[in-house]
């Protein structure tokens, strides 16, 4: 068979594949950055407890595989009652575990923020939180953005793994396809090609506008 | 914790560790691969050629920006298609040899850029050919500012050793997934797989960071 005959007769199981692709990446971003700005907080905080939470929770996600995790989350957290549903456990563990990169990225991000920020807020009587809100992370928000687009990169790639749950994913319907036709070359070969363009034509050039339009915003470019 | 079995604990635990054993070894081979795969990369993307630069250069890409899972399939089931039968350990080790020089590549890029203007240009002062300037200039003094970023990527290889489980190779979450389905107990395997890695990789990357003060101690940096 030829790799157009192959793709005449599989692109529509590739192409939903794609789809559940997109929206794991989506549904792990959102969680992931909230994740992030969460326990980048926290690991920030003064109050040893949550500090200790929080250094525990980023130690815990680095230091373990996302594999382990994702195992983890969707064969033993329903001994303790707790069924996720196969497509949720897939963008959970993806996204708690990029959360734990991003805290790291969050807290060296809001480091950066020059001192005399800080000062200024507090000399207009700003309240901590509304200090942290509108003067320090706009500006930490932009210095920690060019890590981000990597960290983007390495969430699209784990959403591959959420096919070891047999979520129906682009990884997933490339192993079925395989299984059935024996075609390893075209199956993986395309599976590849799009994975390439999602991150090289998608991720990384939203990424980058993103950093643009976020340094407008702040007048430095 | 309630329902956690201390004797079937320790009755896998001999089994989880014998694994280790392997996923250490597919770690270290790989990263082998990886470290002179990725000198040779990252020196293929400096030479005066265009084209092979250019080549180089979208290769690199192309492999950071598609799931590690993906390439190893890709490498144990296209082979046989042409008539190459590989092992799942040998085309384990390819993928993710070749998936890792390639960040490697980036590592090796950066040190290699960091070396002053100067150490080239006194290197062609004295005559050295490029051999000579890589290797008794340039080299050395790049190996230095790179090598937290190359003891990172050590922690992150052994963190991505249980994908070769989709293939067979077997590593800890094989294990874990033999004594799981043979017991039907998930809880204590997949939990200890990951307090192993924890166990692993927190003492690894201590001691990597000490071992980076020690060279920039050693060489006067």
């Amino acid at each position: 068979m030829s790799t157009f005959d192959f793709l005449v007769l599989y692109w529509p199981r590739l192409l939903s594949g794609t789809g559940i692709t997109i929206a794991q990446f989506l549904l792990a971003a959102v969680l992931g950055v909230a994740v992030s700005l969460c326990m980048g907080l926290l690991k920030l905080s003064h109050n040893p407890v949550l500090r200790g939470a929080a250094v525990t929770y980023i130690e815990v996600f680095r230091g373990t595989s996302l594999v382990v995790q994702l195992y983890w989350i969707f064969f033993v957290l329903p001994l303790f009652g707790l069924s996720i549903e196969k497509f949720t456990a897939g963008y959970v563990a993806v996204g708690l575990n990029i959360g734990a990169y991003g805290a790291e990225l969050v807290r060296g991000g809001i480091l950066s923020v020059p001192k005399g920020q800080w000062e200024a807020a507090l000399a207009i009587n700003m309240s901590p939180a509304k200090r942290m809100r509108r003067i320090i992370l706009p500006q930490a928000l932009v210095n920690m953005l060019p890590p981000w687009g990597n960290l983007m990169i390495e969430l699209l790639k784990g959403t591959a793994l959420v096919s070891l749950i047999s979520v129906a994913d682009l990884m997933f319907e490339a192993r079925q396809i395989n299984a059935s036709t024996y075609l390893s070359a075209q199956t993986f070969g395309v599976a590849l090609i799009i994975y390439y363009i999602l991150s090289r034509f998608m991720v990384t050039p939203f990424m980058r506008w993103l950093e643009r339009h976020m340094a407008r915003k702040l007048g430095k470019a | 914790m309630f329902d956690w079995k201390w004797d079937f604990t320790w009755e896998v635990l001999p089994r989880l560790i014998h694994a280790t054993g392997n996923t250490l070894i597919a770690a270290l081979a790989g990263y082998a691969i990886a470290v002179v795969l990725g000198l040779g990369l990252a020196l293929a993307q400096r030479t005066p050629y265009r084209p092979v630069t250019l080549i180089v250069r979208e290769f690199v890409e192309f492999i950071r920006s598609t799931p590690l899972i993906l390439q190893i399939f890709f490498v144990f089931y296209v082979g046989p298609q042409f008539g190459i039968r590989l092992s799942p350990w040998a085309s384990g080790m390819i993928a993710i040899g070749l998936h890792y020089s390639c960040y490697l590549s980036e590592v090796y890029r950066g040190g290699i850029e960091s070396v002053a203007k100067g150490q080239w240009e006194a290197a062609t002062a004295l005559n050295m050919t490029t051999t000579q300037k890589y290797r008794r200039v340039i080299i050395p003094q790049a190996i230095p500012p790179a090598l937290a970023g190359m003891g990172n990527y050590l922690v992150g290889i052994f963190k991505d050793t249980p994908m070769l489980s989709v293939i067979g190779v077997a590593e800890l979450i094989h294990a874990a997934n033999a004594i799981g389905s043979e017991n039907y107990r998930y809880l204590e395997p997949y939990t200890l797989v990951g307090i192993i890695f924890l166990a692993v990789s927190l003492p690894a990357a201590g001691l990597i960071r000490l071992f980076e003060s020690y060279v920039r101690r050693k060489l006067g940096l």
